[in-house]
């Protein structure tokens, strides 16, 4: 997809590309951290139609729901083309003995060779946590590695 | 004590008197300086009511309302969006100066005004008001617009042109000639260009400097830095302002930002007081007469502005209607056509005072006006329903 970004001097950014549907849309990233949605219309096409405007903070929510979904979608799309690897997500129960204890302190990669490549939590994704990552009941573990390895992932956390 | 009491009283009934002009001015959608300039005239020797009491308390504050104008300038100023602007609207500055700045001369020497004059006439006609403008591109829902980079680069192209000719102006206008005036706009050019070059060397060394946790020290940091260097450069022949333009640029990326939340509003009630000062300043007795003068230079110069938008927007490949949008959103002056009347009033050049006052009411106010009535508003309307807004 093919991305024109233009400087709006004192304003912020303004990113342009056309929807697969044939839709000429623009995000406005404003310096004050709002994010503006417009579309361009036919009758004019250099001017704007509103679409929305995001705060700061709705722009971060709208983020994160177009965002979380698209890690495990990724992933499994990264796990087919390596035969052997399979993806998948691995729920924290509530009950669990590592729940308010560190990724690290799970052990999963030393024991079982999978990796946690992202913890879904909420509404929200933690990419690429640290060892020291807290997890907590009810978080899913995006994993990666063979299905036995999975499987492994899967026993420890819910021990 | 009766003297500090009546000082209060009017100083208060002043600044009232300019927020309730503010607010009526924003509620019709037009920009208050106008309305401040215009309260200015009213007031003050030959008008409704004396400001005695406060007079040298304004004059003095109007003079640090000058120096906030241009250090928010400096603040808001980025070097890459300079360069951005520059590399893509060179041309477009150039033609913004070429056809926006000769008419205010030409109609300085047809009114036999000295040539000093002359050439401050023509920044008040070349300038368009940043403030005025942005707002309005805000206003209107027209930021996303494809002419709006034309716009606001032009806008930034101005800006930074503005301190080349404010010393090179400020030099003139105090009897220097022609030879010291080149040589201090090379002067002007190689200090910005230095101190852009050195910002960007050691610009972290002066923000930790001046950045501080604390509001307050931001504040008192900045400001009392920028009277510093706007009072030695005034005492260098130089315009103050100039200064503090420069103390602006200097500032680097993250203070920069903390610094322009804490003194927009310092900036605002000084600027405020800036417009009404000036107002003072002109007989306005002399402000009718000059009416039918400025309604032509008005009319000449909002034309070669609207040339100016149409010639930017097409370079960016904009549409007709988006380039009449783009000519008429520049249509507006404003602050610093007042600052550069300013100017040339302290020097001596008073009768450029009525003329600039009458032209900056009509373009203040028509300029908005003009650029609301071309192309439909495009705003967020609260009652925008999903089935409206439907894609």
């Amino acid at each position: 997809m093919d991305v024109t970004e233009i400087l709006l001097p004192g304003v912020g950014v303004r990113y342009e590309f056309d929807t697969e549907a044939g839709m000429r849309m623009g995000v406005v990233a404003h310096r004050d951290g709002r994010f503006e949605f417009v579309r361009y219309g036919r009758a004019d096409p250099d001017a704007a139609l509103p679409v929305a405007m995001f705060s700061r903070e709705e722009a971060d929510t709208v983020a994160e729901i177009l965002g979380a979904p698209r890690i495990t979608e990724r992933f499994a799309d990264l796990t087919r083309e390596i035969p052997g690897l399979a993806a998948a997500t691995v729920a924290v129960p509530v009950g669990s003995r590592f729940a308010g204890k560190t990724l690290g302190a799970t052990r999963a990669r030393t024991l079982t060779g999978a990796s946690v490549v992202a913890i879904v939590r909420g509404d929200g994704v933690i990419a690429s946590p640290i060892p020291s990552e807290i997890l907590l009941g009810d978080d899913a573990l995006v994993v990666i590695g063979t299905d036995t390895a999975i499987d492994g992932v899967r026993r420890i956390v819910s021990g | 004590m009766g003297e500090v009491g009546g000082f209060l009283v009017e100083l208060g009934l002043l600044l009232l008197l300019l927020g309730v002009l503010g607010t009526a001015a924003r509620r019709v959608g037009l920009s208050p300086v106008p309305l401040f300039v215009l309260a200015g005239l009213f007031l003050g020797d030959g008008g409704v009511a004396s400001v005695a009491a406060t007079a040298p308390f304004v004059e003095t504050t109007a003079e640090i309302g000058v120096l906030l104008l241009l250090l928010l300038l400096g603040l808001e100023f980025s070097a890459a969006e300079f360069t951005a602007s520059m590399r893509r609207h060179g041309p477009s500055g150039a033609v913004d100066f070429a056809l926006n700045a000769p008419p205010g001369y030409l109609a300085g020497v047809l009114l036999g005004f000295p040539w000093q004059a002359c050439l401050a006439l023509a920044g008040i006609t070349w300038i368009s008001s940043s403030g005025i403008v942005a707002r309005l591109i805000s206003d209107l829902g027209r930021t996303a617009f494809r002419e709006t980079p034309a716009v606001l680069s032009v806008l930034v192209l101005e800006d930074l042109a503005m301190a080349v000719y404010l010393p090179v102006l400020a030099v003139l206008l105090a009897g220097g000639t022609p030879g010291r005036a080149g040589a201090g706009a090379v002067l002007a050019v190689a200090v910005v260009v230095t101190l852009l070059v050195l910002v960007r060397r050691f610009g972290d060394h002066l923000g930790r400097l001046i950045q501080h946790e604390d509001d307050e020290q931001i504040l008192l940091r900045v400001l009392g830095l920028t009277l510093l260097v706007g009072g030695f450069s005034y005492l260098l022949g130089a315009s103050a302002a100039v200064g503090a333009f420069l103390v602006g640029l200097a500032i680097p990326g993250e203070t920069a930002r903390r610094a322009r939340a804490v003194l927009t509003p310092l900036r605002d009630l000084f600027a405020a007081i800036f417009f009404l000062s000036f107002g003072l300043r002109v007989d306005p007795t002399e402000v009718l007469p000059a009416l039918p003068v400025a309604l032509a230079l008005a009319v000449v110069t909002a034309g070669t502005k609207v040339a100016t938008g149409w010639y930017a927007a097409r370079r960016d490949g904009v549409g007709r209607r988006g380039r009449v949008r783009a000519g008429v959103s520049l249509v507006a002056r404003g602050e610093f056509s007042i600052l550069i009347a300013g100017l040339a009033i302290l020097a001596g050049y008073t009768e450029i005072g009525p003329l600039a006052s009458a032209y900056v009411l009509v373009l203040g106010v028509g300029g908005p006006l003009l650029a609301r009535g071309f192309g439909r508003r495009s705003v967020y309307p609260v009652e925008l329903t999903p089935r409206r807004a439907g894609l």
